[in-house]
């Protein structure tokens, strides 16, 4: 449980002043996440819109000790920084207790990232990978990713006279593979739910090992909306059961929110214009089994919690 | 015979490979991150030993891919551990991008890179390719002839990376001499340890109470400040290295420069080369010698940075040069080494200039033998009389 009143009285880890768009999410969880840590804590990050934003030289939005050097290795890169610290404290030359967070999008994370992603997990570092998941390569220019969704509509999978469903392929399952990896902390989250999210990050960091938040990060830009209406989407995604929130403690799944009614799945699409052909008659048929999919998954998703 | 270079010295034998292992165990990095690659997988092995066995305090770290050694070796570098690590041809080509960000982050990694050829084909033998094709990286390129140069350049390479602030890679020829057996003069562990002394880098990430951003996005109006700076930090390593050598000179008896000259003061006709083949060619020339030719090598240690006006004034009253390249560019034109030695010359000397042939030889670890080396020498010999060039370039041993 966070503690809002403490939370705010916090210093900022993230300052202002940086270039992320009006309403970006990705700014939003890096704040919330590094407000969820007590102690020192080392920052480092994947190519990507949160990194080229924050960090235009001789500027940097990070008040923590931040490194960046490239897109597919944030977390081998963080898996040297986490090593250089256990070496160093072995030898006494280092005396504080510090944790590890890196941040990488679904691009460096789900696509090109996931080899050192699997690498720095399965060597057991203790350290702490963020994904802020906006289901495609945004940074330059909203490009299919493994993460983006069947039926959204990206400039690498655009609707054409031909292909008239955007993504043909269902999305990855990453954090699913995170959870194959054994590691002691998988979770689900999302931009919208500042409390679920900073409680993780805790849980998370207080792991002696690594950990992985899949957070959800609606994005102004590359999915078409209000900026303004980015945490409700979020929410949104939630109660329609599109994004699940849920935790995997050693291996055993805890949902953090079941939705009292569960929305249909066109009120989280519909506000969306990467999702707007789905509205045509021709894609009745998609935009049903794209329901239904959502449903499979979620019943497949409380099997999985009731079965532990 | 063997005579010690140093009161202290330890004679011993060791692969070239056993004594980069040997060097990295006396320098005890804080972290060695690497993955294992033919003929260079066993400096990190040995290595993985001594710390199996607690004889080093250093974190191994046993990556999934080179491009994660190179990405784990600068977060431990910018992170304040002095970190080290080990590859070949294609694990160097795979973590291609990440040299050129080591070099632009000035993170002083010290790698053992033990020369083997680039696929296509694969090929799993000894020749300059893999650190040739590295050049331009900015990391300070250091070739060792032998397995004491080899052990000698990596104690050095600790200290220069520190002062320079520039990745060094410090090479041998792969199974030529990484798995040849050859007597070796050591230092006590006590004497290394104090040569290259602590890690103490200006700012580092673990220094939290000074949290700094490193890895920024530069735009239009500084890229090319940082990039001129790295070029004058390469630029000013030359002064960084000799003084380095001396100090070593000092403490363990061996001589180093940024070049070998061997029997260059009245040569007439010299090689320009790099690795073991110099070996072989310094009996040729000893030969030569012995029927009044005035024969002579110089073996370029430093390769980055080039030491152009220096060789120049070296090569100056040279008739005839051959310019031996252990890779080749594919440039439709010369080899790498040529380019750089004539570039040197052309533009340090202003007249007379000594006549220069291109050789491309040894490629995927084919021979070169003294046969091969008296032919050069004849050739330079009817050049420096007068002979028309005829190729500026000659493969040799290579069935055209």
């Amino acid at each position: 449980m966070a503690n809002l009143k403490e939370l705010c009285k916090k210093e900022e880890k993230v300052t202002g002043g940086h270039r992320l768009c009006a309403g970006c999410g990705a700014g939003v969880i890096a704040r919330q996440v590094l407000s969820a840590v007590d102690g020192p804590v080392i920052v480092t990050c994947a190519t990507g819109c949160l990194e080229v934003s924050t960090t235009i030289f001789p500027y940097t939005a990070w008040k923590t000790p931040f490194l960046h050097s490239a897109f597919e290795n944030a977390a081998a890169t963080c898996s040297g920084v986490e090593s250089a610290y256990r070496s160093l404290k072995k030898q006494g030359k280092v005396k504080e207790d510090i944790r590890f967070i890196t941040f990488g999008g679904d691009g460096g994370t789900y696509d090109i990232g996931i080899q050192s992603l699997s690498g720095a997990m399965e060597r057991r570092h203790r350290m702490l990978y963020i994904c802020y998941n906006n289901e495609a390569y945004m940074n330059t220019g909203i490009q299919r990713s493994g993460a983006t969704p069947r039926g959204a509509q990206t400039t690498t999978a655009p609707t054409g006279k031909v292909k008239t469903g955007g993504k043909e392929q269902m999305r990855k399952d990453l954090t699913a593979i995170m959870v194959a990896h054994d590691i002691p902390y998988v979770a689900q989250a999302i931009a919208g739910n500042w409390n679920d999210l900073i409680t993780k990050v805790q849980k998370a960091l207080a792991v002696d090992g690594p950990s992985f938040i899949n957070v959800l990060q609606p994005c102004r830009l590359g999915w078409g909306y209000k900026p303004e209406e980015t945490l409700a989407l979020g929410r949104l995604a939630v109660e329609t059961c599109m994004w699940p929130i849920f935790e995997v403690v050693h291996g055993e799944y805890k949902i953090s929110q079941k939705p009292k009614e569960k929305k249909p799945l066109v009120e989280f699409l519909k506000p969306q214009s990467r999702f707007k052909h789905l509205f045509r008659p021709e894609n009745a048929e998609l935009l049903a089994s794209l329901q239904a999919e959502v449903d499979a998954r979620w019943e497949r998703l409380l099997k999985i919690e009731a079965k532990a | 015979m063997v005579t010690k270079t140093s009161k202290t010295g330890i004679i011993v034998a060791k692969t070239g490979n056993e004594a980069m292992a040997e060097s990295m165990r006396q320098i005890a990095p804080d972290v060695v991150a690497a993955y294992p690659i033919t003929p260079a997988t066993e400096v990190v092995q040995i290595f993985s030993q001594f710390v199996a066995d607690g004889i080093v305090p250093t974190e191994y770290v046993a990556v999934e891919s080179e491009h994660s050694a190179m990405s784990a070796c600068i977060g431990s570098c910018a992170a304040g551990a002095r970190t080290m690590t080990g590859t070949s041809s294609q694990g160097l080509a795979l973590m291609w991008e990440m040299l050129y960000i080591a070099a632009g982050l000035r993170l002083p990694i010290v790698m053992a890179e033990v020369n083997r050829a680039l696929s296509a084909p694969i090929n799993i033998h000894g020749d300059q390719s893999d650190t040739m094709g590295a050049r331009d990286a900015g990391w300070i390129q250091i070739y060792s002839e032998n397995s004491q140069e080899a052990y000698d350049n990596m104690i050095q390479a600790v200290r220069i990376a520190e002062k320079a602030l520039l990745p060094t890679m410090v090479t041998t020829d792969g199974f030529i001499i990484s798995h040849c057996l050859e007597v070796v003069e050591t230092a006590p562990d006590a004497e290394v340890k104090a040569f290259v002394g602590e890690y103490k880098p200006a700012r580092y990430l673990l220094d939290i109470k000074k949290p700094f951003t490193l890895g920024a996005i530069d735009l239009q109006d500084y890229y090319f400040e940082h990039r001129w700076q790295l070029a004058e930090a390469m630029r000013n390593a030359s002064s960084i290295i000799l003084d380095v050598a001396k100090d070593f000179k000092a403490k363990f008896g061996r001589e180093y420069g940024l070049y070998e000259k061997y029997k260059m003061d009245d040569a007439e006709v010299a090689l320009v080369i790099i690795g073991s083949a110099a070996g072989t060619a310094k009996v040729v020339i000893d030969e030569l010698r012995a029927k009044g030719v005035k024969a002579g090598l110089i073996k370029i240690r430093v390769f980055r940075p080039f030491p152009a006006k220096e060789l120049a004034n070296d090569l100056a009253k040279v008739k005839a040069i051959a310019v031996m390249d252990r890779s080749d560019a594919c440039a439709g034109s010369y080899a790498p080494l040529f380019n750089e030695v004539t570039a040197a010359l052309y533009t340090n000397l202003t007249a007379n200039l000594p006549k220069a042939v291109n050789y491309v030889y040894g490629l995927g670890g084919r021979d070169i033998t003294l046969e091969h080396f008296n032919d050069v020498f004849s050739r330079l010999q009817g050049i420096a009389k007068g002979d028309k060039i005829g190729e500026p370039l000659t493969y040799i041993n290579v069935r055209i």
